[in-house]
């Protein structure tokens, strides 16, 4: 729980820790996600898939599938008649079911509608393949080799994307530098972790309308594809959104072959169609994050002070482009925070490989290199005889003055930055001082050992074309008031803020507020739950909606009182004069009048984010440049470690704190469970426990058994302090929350590792066996110079 | 015949259920697509996630690990049968007034484990706790609140009876 507790000003709702508005349908299990849903005559799809991770397809025959009883519907790729898909424009590389070629283990190559899941399945069985193998790559450093396999017979070398930056004069710092570095991490390829399989449930009402409700973080995603895969005007497409069992990026926000074989089947068959993946279609087909290769060199000064640094990155880029262009462009623009750097170089590259495809998580590109740049500070920092926590106040960037920003060598923008004291807040909360900043100790075979790193991420992701959210506010004659967001809660509290924000401006309750999940058909149009930008962008789009919907309220009641709309507010739901509060009436009774009073107004307040999106302009990929945030969160952290000297097994101990600046905390419980999970679930995960094993594009561990993710025992009881910096370009103050501490946690994890033991692990995750022979390596060591 | 439905009698928050299943059947699928009690969730039926937890005579069980005619004669709790009409559970309480839910996907099976455990031990010290939700997987909110929630209700439970 939070010691401190943030100032909460002049606000009547928003500070306070609120109850989310969809907690009660979700404990008593009301909820319906996707997978719940049901429709008259509906019947159940499944996809065929593909045994070769490479392989060309040479024919393909559904008619005994066709001919077994119960099967309402076969189809294949080639249905859609040629269409693509992608991340963007120019990556459109990808179809929905395979035609020619396909790229990784269990690619769709068909799919079937029948009238039961079993009957389906065996309907996939009969479907006869016909494929000619083809050599394939799978890693980056065959996929780079001349006259390797090509993924993608268009894209030689197998380059996916490529990005090379330079600012400033890197080798002349080095040359100038006291002391120079560099090291070589690894990142692992990992599972989104969430446990909520893909579903979809499609129809058509009629043959030029298709209606879905799938598992989708962002809706409007497969709004636009599916309408330009069928050929329909956004306007007949409609996206009902179910609730969402996590997202974390990629497969939610992206599409898989279910998104687009249920449209098709129900098209074909005139009824709902519906699919739930298993989790080992999850586990081998969906998207996961990027492994990476990440050399990092960096110069300080003999005080300790960033002179510059060059990352050199190898990615996997997977089967397709995906987000790829994203994912890799994000490992480099924040290297200018959340310390200063002057001189900075950024190379990476990612290829394709036949691996099923990478795509954006949680804490998305930073991470690998905020991971990679904090352990080897901490590496510098040991060298140079400086403490971690000092090492870090060095180089952190000060908090901006009022009205000031703080620039990067590549051109981001800063009004707020927290990290200073974040840090500050961490090392205090884990009483580092009073152990006179040494907290090694050993108990038998158990070492213990603390780290500290810190973090930025990006809020409110700003991409090229659609970034505004929008927002409605109805307010109904019995003076309850419907909020209609574009924007989608999966999971992070979105709705509860959004809610909190509305009553907030209008001067009512929470209780007052319902919300309305999407309905592209009455919503309107959002990006999508991606980039940390929801509480951003769409608060943002709720507080100038509501705002509108109260100007049309106090025109009437300045009318009532005879003054001027300015000098009437609203505050608990009583609506008075700001010069004489006695002048007043209740809100119901503003709203009947404005309502009722003939001919009757009709409230409909309306609204965009308009905030921060212009300031800078864009970000430029190919150049490294620019703002990709509205505003930017920055986090500490202190982690303690217990490692087994015995068996090389890590374990977090309930020593742990982390300081987070998200601006100004619109929920203070909400912020914590973000940043906890965060933290805990891809950041302690990625630090000790998850990875997929591959063989041969195989996937070794598709199952949530093998592949091991941390539970209840193996979770740290984090403590979470809040900063506030209230930035000027989110609303209320506010940034981002739960990507930071992604970032974090495996730095800081895996400093407490060599804190403890001493001992660096690169590679991670830090599982027992890759400590167990690095100890015994050093041992070996020990030995050889006595 | 093999493969044929079978007669199948058992309680499902408290209300006693007749059916006909086939022997495949497993309780996740029995309960969700024939009971409709979508509360229960499917999630990875290799009972490792513990989203379909239910309780069956006391015990917390993920419902995926069983074939539903292994419940016959037992009494099945679900979610849907929590919560004493609009009163939520005490656990149910502290979950929503302690932030601990977020997307709430593994929110049911969570009550499920955490009510069991509670049921058969009203004082359990933070390693129980740990140990009874061992089972349940979450993906986003880092289980802190999730351990203090029952930790809050369990308190409110022993105070209040």
């Amino acid at each position: 729980m939070a010691e401190t507790q943030p100032t909460v000003g002049e606000y009547s709702i928003i500070g306070k820790p609120l109850p989310r508005v969809d907690a009660r349908a979700k404990v008593t299990g009301e909820a319906k996600y996707a997978a719940d849903i049901e429709a008259p005559s509906m019947l159940w799809g499944k996809v065929k898939r593909s045994p070769y991770a490479h392989a060309r397809i040479l024919s393909i025959d559904t008619s005994k599938a066709e001919k077994m009883p119960g099967v309402k519907a076969v189809i294949t790729g080639k249905d859609f008649n040629g269409y693509k898909w992608g991340w963007s424009r120019p990556t459109r590389d990808e179809e929905p079911l395979a035609t020619t070629t396909v790229r990784y283990l269990y690619e769709g190559v068909a799919a079937v509608a029948a009238i039961d899941e079993d009957t389906a399945e065996e309907a996939c069985e009969l479907i006869e393949v016909e494929y000619e193998p083809l050599p394939a790559v799978f890693d980056p450093f065959e996929a780079m080799q001349e006259g390797a396999p090509l993924v993608h017979e268009n894209r030689p070398g197998n380059i996916c994307v490529e990005y090379h930056w330079n600012f400033g004069d890197v080798e002349k710092a080095f040359a100038e530098s006291y002391l120079v570095r560099e090291d070589t991490f690894k990142t692992p390829r990992m599972a989104k972790g969430y446990i909520e399989p893909p579903a979809i449930l499609a129809y058509w009402p009629d043959s030029n309308h298709l209606t879905v409700q799938a598992a989708k973080g962002s809706p409007y995603f497969p709004y636009r594809i599916l309408a330009n895969c069928f050929k329909l005007p956004l306007s007949n497409v409609r996206i009902i959104q179910p609730f969402i069992g996590c997202d974390f990026g990629g497969t939610k926000n992206d599409m898989v072959n279910c998104d687009f074989s249920a449209p098709m089947l129900a098209k074909k068959t005139g009824r709902p169609v519906k699919f739930v993946y298993t989790q080992f279609e999850e586990l081998t087909t969906c998207l996961r994050r990027h492994p990476m290769w990440v050399t990092i060199k960096t110069g300080v000064t003999k005080d300790g002070l960033l002179t510059a640094i060059h990352n050199k990155i190898i990615s996997d880029g997977g089967a397709y482009t995906r987000m790829s262009p994203l994912s890799n462009f994000l490992t480099g623009i924040c290297m200018g925070l959340p310390y200063h750097l002057p001189n900075f170089k950024h190379d990476i590259a990612c290829y394709f490989t036949n691996n099923p495809s990478s795509a954006a998580m949680r804490g998305h590109g930073i991470y690998h290199t905020r991971f990679a740049g904090d352990v080897q500070m901490d590496m510098i920092a040991k060298e140079l005889g400086l403490d971690p926590v000092e090492m870090r106040l060095k180089n952190a960037i000060e908090n901006p003055e009022p009205g000031k920003i703080y620039e990067t060598i590549n051109q981001l923008h800063v009004a707020t930055c927290g990290v200073k004291e974040c840090i500050e807040k961490v090392a205090k909360g884990i009483n580092w001082e009073e152990r006179g900043g040494k907290a090694k100790k050993v108990e038998g075979d158990k070492a213990y050992g603390i780290g500290f790193a810190a973090a930025t991420y990006l809020s409110g992701t700003k991409l090229s074309a659609h970034n505004a959210c929008a927002a409605i506010i109805r307010v109904c004659e019995d003076g309850s008031v419907n909020f209609l967001t574009g924007a989608s809660d999966v999971g992070q509290g979105s709705d509860t803020v959004g809610c909190a924000i509305v009553a907030e401006v209008l001067g009512i309750t929470l209780d007052d507020i319902d919300i309305k999940r999407v309905d592209s058909a009455h919503t309107p149009v959002d990006p999508g739950s991606y980039g940390s930008r929801v509480t951003v962008l769409a608060g943002a789009a709720a507080k100038n909606a509501a705002e509108d919907a109260k100007r049309q309220l106090l025109e009437v009641a300045a009318q009532q009182f005879g003054v001027k709309p300015e000098e009437v507010d609203i505050r608990d739901k009583n609506v008075f004069v700001k010069s004489n509060p006695e002048k007043s009436m209740p809100w119901l009774k503003l709203v009947r009048i404005a309502c009722y009073e003939t001919p009757g107004k009709v409230i409909i307040g309306r609204g965009y984010s308009t905030q921060g999106i212009k300031v800078y302009g864009l970000a430029d990929f190919s150049k490294g440049v620019g703002d990709i945030g509205t505003n930017y969160s920055f986090t500490a952290q202190a982690s303690e470690v217990e490692v087994d000297v015995e068996t090389g097994v890590v374990k977090c101990t309930d020593n742990s704190v982390i300081a987070h600046d998200c601006g100004f905390p619109l929920n203070p419980p909400a912020v914590e469970t973000q940043v906890q999970g965060g933290a805990y679930h891809q950041g302690v995960a990625t630090a000790l426990y998850e990875e997929f094993k591959m063989d041969k594009g195989s996937t070794l561990n598709p199952n949530l058994v093998d592949y091991q993710r941390p539970r209840a025992y193996e979770a740290p009881m984090t403590k979470v302090e809040h900063v506030i910096t209230n930035d000027p370009y989110g609303p209320f103050g506010a940034k981002e929350a739960s990507e930071g501490s992604v970032c974090s946690a495996p730095p800081a994890i895996i400093s407490a590792i060599h804190d403890a033991a001493g001992v660096w692990i690169k590679d991670l995750p830090a599982q027992p066996e890759k400590v167990f022979w690095a100890l015994k390596e050093k041992r070996e060591k020990e030995k050889k110079g006595k | 015949m093999k493969g044929e439905p079978k007669e199948l009698k058992l309680t499902v928050n408290g209300k006693p259920c007749e059916l006909k299943v086939k022997p495949k059947t497993l309780l996740v699928e029995l309960l969700r697509d024939e009971l409709k009690l979508t509360g229960t969730k499917r999630g990875c039926l290799v009972s490792a996630c513990g989203a379909c937890t239910v309780i069956i005579d006391g015990k917390a069980v993920k419902s995926c690990s069983m074939l539903a005619l292994q419940a016959n004669g037992h009494e099945v709790t679900t979610i849907e049968g929590v919560a004493d009409g609009d009163k939520l559970h005490p656990i149910q309480e502290a979950f929503v007034s302690h932030g601990a839910i977020e997307c709430g996907f593994c929110t049911p099976g969570r009550v499920m484990s955490a009510k069991a455990l509670l049921d058969e031990n009203p004082n359990p010290t933070r390693e129980e706790v740990r140990e009874a939700m061992q089972g349940n997987l979450c993906a986003d909110e880092g289980y802190v609140k999730y351990i203090e929630g029952v930790e809050i209700a369990a308190k409110k439970m022993r105070e209040g009876e």
